[in-house]
């Protein structure tokens, strides 16, 4: 779809000649030998694989890489012939993570803010604030708090505060990869509504094609060994075979396509685990705090050996919260959650009781965020911490789990260094480690690439053919199809289960 | 969701429409008199005032104690501490083995527990009274701090409310990691130790990433204009003339009472 309206005067004009950036202490540049030509008003979608220095080329014409002591740069980068740290407030980036981009308490406030940091004048500030509201439709009073909005309400917000400073280049980083599907189709409609009233250009980057194919006009892929893998309307580079095979290669969410995954669809097999039963919750409550409200009430479920059960639901409707106190590390707040004698072995039949090595054996929880249990310096010491602990330390083990999730040569690596992929792939194996038959996932595949997406339905497959017990709260629907397991439905402080 | 910690829980109230500039000085120049003499006169009739003032704040006796209970506590100590070690002037009024209680200590006590809670309360008052974005608006617009520091500071002070979060998920990750908090009392403070770490790293990665934020919305260098603007209302003269009343009012009280114990002098 091209866009019939013309350019706005005030969109930017982008050129590159041989640029790259090295970050300071890197080895390898992140974005090398690139030249591009972006006209203004051209709305432009940036691929590649993971590493590819997608994040780097936004940071770049956002003008946040500068300084000698940050890295180095190579060839140049201008935006209508001027550097970019000169233009400052022509270009807008809006980041991936709606939680850290909140800057103030108020609604109206944080849209002010970044016009009042170019010397706008006041009753121009209120002004500009009131249209970029309305443009990203968040018709909230200007005193509305900014920690009671959800997460696509929240990323409409960065929008609307980037507006604030009538960019004439609007630079989006993954803006919808953690967002559930509805939060996804509202932040992309606002954009499709901004850029029709100011005509400025966009440059977005993101791992899922779909959402955005229908709405920009040109697709660049970065080459992971610097330069353009391709570059063209998105009817001829998301299409054409030899691009297309490419762009999967390199982990990209191609539309209508579907990455081939391995083992088995679990239950076609028959496998013999279909009775032993591990869990079971008896009108569980489960609620985040000792006295908050609860989040869920009167959960009736059994998980057995071998099963995947998917958790699902709208943002904030409870089931981070049901899965963790499913997973041993919550109180529940009524009810029972009994762990069968089969999973409990010689330990008591509460999970929320367990000492932490008794429930590192048993339970398996990997959090959203990998950083968050990452404990050690190197990934052979992570690996090897969980079984420590447990007092199974086994060599063999560890090595194995190491080699099937491909961190072998990444073993001596700092955990913090690695990428979105590969920690993914670390904080599943850590868990894996220690041999629990209750494996806990939250949100597994946010913001991951095809690749690893396809690796980690692999892996849930062939555990759950083993007679591990896989519990995944997702919004990802072909990762709770590609798994066939029973889904449990969150919404409204009750939960439902619908067979598959 | 995260919670706001520091936001005031009071709004619409008459002290909440007040400057915090105005406020500031009032609490600054009551804090100097009570400085300035160790005597329970004038911490007395400071802390009679603040307590006759508190239904601007709009806030019930009980709500007020849940927040400073801890307060009224210390407070209780260093007057019983400073009735039991203080010089034993006048007549006995308790004498049971080492508990000696003379006059003179127990009034000396009941000054050190009065000021104490008289020299807290202002900060209570400013506290519960103040939102933290008025507060900085002033403090850059009236007093002109570099607005680099006040809109940092303002950013920082949202993230410490998220800390109280992110150090029980991160206890939780631990737990479910393998490192709990049981084991001997050593293998528990190494894992403290080892969750303290944590936070910090994760603080200091939230810090970047905000920064980031804030830095592609332009702030940080060159002027910047405000988008609320911090005014002064014939309401902060009289909350400035109330804390020099107040203040004034306790000297010339402690002077004619001939309690009056000037520190320099």
């Amino acid at each position: 779809m091209t866009p019939a309206n013309a350019p706005s005067p005030g969109a930017v004009h982008i050129r590159t000649r041989g640029w790259g950036w090295r970050h300071a202490g890197r080895r390898a540049f992140a974005a090398r030998h690139l030249d591009l030509e972006i006209q203004p008003g051209e709305r432009v979608l940036l691929l590649g694989a993971s590493g590819a220095g997608k994040s780097t080329v936004l940071h770049g014409l956002a003008g946040l890489l500068g300084s000698q002591d940050e890295g180095e740069q190579e060839g140049e980068l201008l935006l209508d012939g001027a550097h970019p740290a000169a233009a400052r407030g022509r270009a807008g980036l809006v980041l991936q993570d709606p939680e850290t981009q909140v800057v103030l308490a108020r609604v109206g406030d944080e849209v002010a803010f970044a016009a009042e940091n170019l010397a706008v004048p006041r009753e121009e500030i209120w002004r500009r604030v009131g249209r970029a509201l309305d443009d990203v439709g968040l018709g909230l009073p200007l005193d509305h708090p900014t920690t009671a909005l959800s997460g696509g309400q929240k990323q409409r917000l960065a929008l609307a505060a980037v507006l604030a400073m009538e960019p004439g280049l609007l630079l989006l980083d993954e803006p919808t990869a953690n967002l559930d599907p509805d939060g996804v189709l509202e932040v992309r409609d606002a954009v499709v509504r901004v850029l029709e009233r100011t005509g400025a250009t966009l440059v977005v980057v993101e791992h899922r094609v779909a959402v955005w194919a229908d709405v920009v006009d040109r697709v660049i892929v970065l080459d992971a060994t610097g330069g353009v893998l391709a570059d063209g309307p998105p009817a001829t580079v998301l299409v054409q075979e030899g691009t297309r095979t490419r762009l999967a290669a390199a982990g990209v969410w191609v539309p209508g396509w579907q990455p081939a995954v391995g083992g088995t669809m679990p239950g076609s097999s028959g496998s013999g685990y279909g009775d032993g039963v591990l869990l079971s919750a008896h009108g569980l409550g489960v609620a985040r705090t000792r006295r908050g409200p609860a989040a869920v009430e009167d959960l009736d479920l059994t998980v057995r050996a071998g099963e995947a059960l998917g958790i699902t639901g709208p943002n904030g409707a409870g089931k981070s919260t049901a899965a963790l106190t499913l997973g041993g590390l919550l109180r529940p707040r009524a009810g029972r959650l009994d762990a069968s004698p089969l999973l409990a072995g010689t330990a008591g039949s509460d999970p929320f009781r367990w000492r932490s090595a008794q429930l590192v054996r048993r339970i398996g929880t990997v959090f959203q965020e990998p950083e968050h249990q990452f404990l050690t310096a190197t990934v052979a010491d992570e690996l090897a911490f969980g079984p420590r602990q447990a007092g199974t330390a086994e060599a063999t083990r560890t090595a194995s789990v190491a080699e099937r999730l491909r961190l072998t040569h990444l073993l001596q690596a700092n955990p913090f260094t690695l990428s979105g992929g590969e920690k993914r792939r670390l904080s599943v194996a850590t868990m894996l480690a220690t041999a629990p038959r209750v494996l806990v996932l939250d949100e597994p595949t946010f913001g991951q690439d095809a690749g690893t997406w396809a690796e980690l339905v692999t892996l849930l497959r062939e555990l759950v053919d083993d007679g591990v017990a896989v519990l995944s709260v997702t919004h990802d629907a072909e990762f709770i199809a590609a798994l066939g397991g029973t889904t449990l439905h969150i919404s409204g402080g009750a939960g439902r289960l619908v067979s598959r | 969701m995260s919670t706001d910690y520091l936001t005031p829980v009071l709004t619409g109230t008459t002290l909440m429409r007040a400057n915090p500039v105005s406020k500031l000085f009032a609490a600054v120049v009551i804090t100097l008199a009570l400085m300035a003499s160790i005597d329970w006169v004038s911490a007395a009739v400071v802390l009679a005032c603040e307590l006759a003032l508190m239904p601007l704040l709009g806030i019930s006796v009980r709500g007020l104690v849940r927040r400073i209970w801890p307060l009224l506590i210390a407070a209780g100590v260093g007057a019983y501490g400073t009735a039991l070690l203080a010089e034993k002037t006048g007549a006995v009024l308790l004498d049971i083995g080492p508990f000696l209680f003379t006059e003179g200590s127990v009034a000396a006590g009941i000054a050190v527990g009065l000021r104490g809670l008289a020299l807290a309360l202002p900060g209570i008052f400013i506290l519960l009274s103040t939102d933290p974005t008025d507060l900085a608006d002033a403090l850059a617009q009236k007093l002109h701090l570099p607005h680099r520091f006040v809109l940092g500071g303002l950013a920082s002070l949202r993230l410490v409310g998220l800390l109280v979060e992110q150090w029980e998920m991160l206890g939780l990750a631990r737990h479910a990691r393998g490192i709990g908090s049981d084991g001997s009392p050593v293998a528990r403070a190494r894992n403290l130790l080892g969750q303290s770490f944590g936070l910090i790293v994760q603080a200091i990665r939230r810090a970047t990433r905000l920064a980031t934020a804030m830095e592609a919305r332009g702030f940080g260098s060159g002027s910047r204009t405000w988008a609320r603007e911090s005014t002064f209302l014939p309401l902060d003269a009289v909350v400035a003339a109330v804390g020099l009343l107040v203040a004034a009012g306790a000297v010339t009280a402690a002077v004619l009472a001939g309690t009056w114990n000037f520190i320099l002098s």
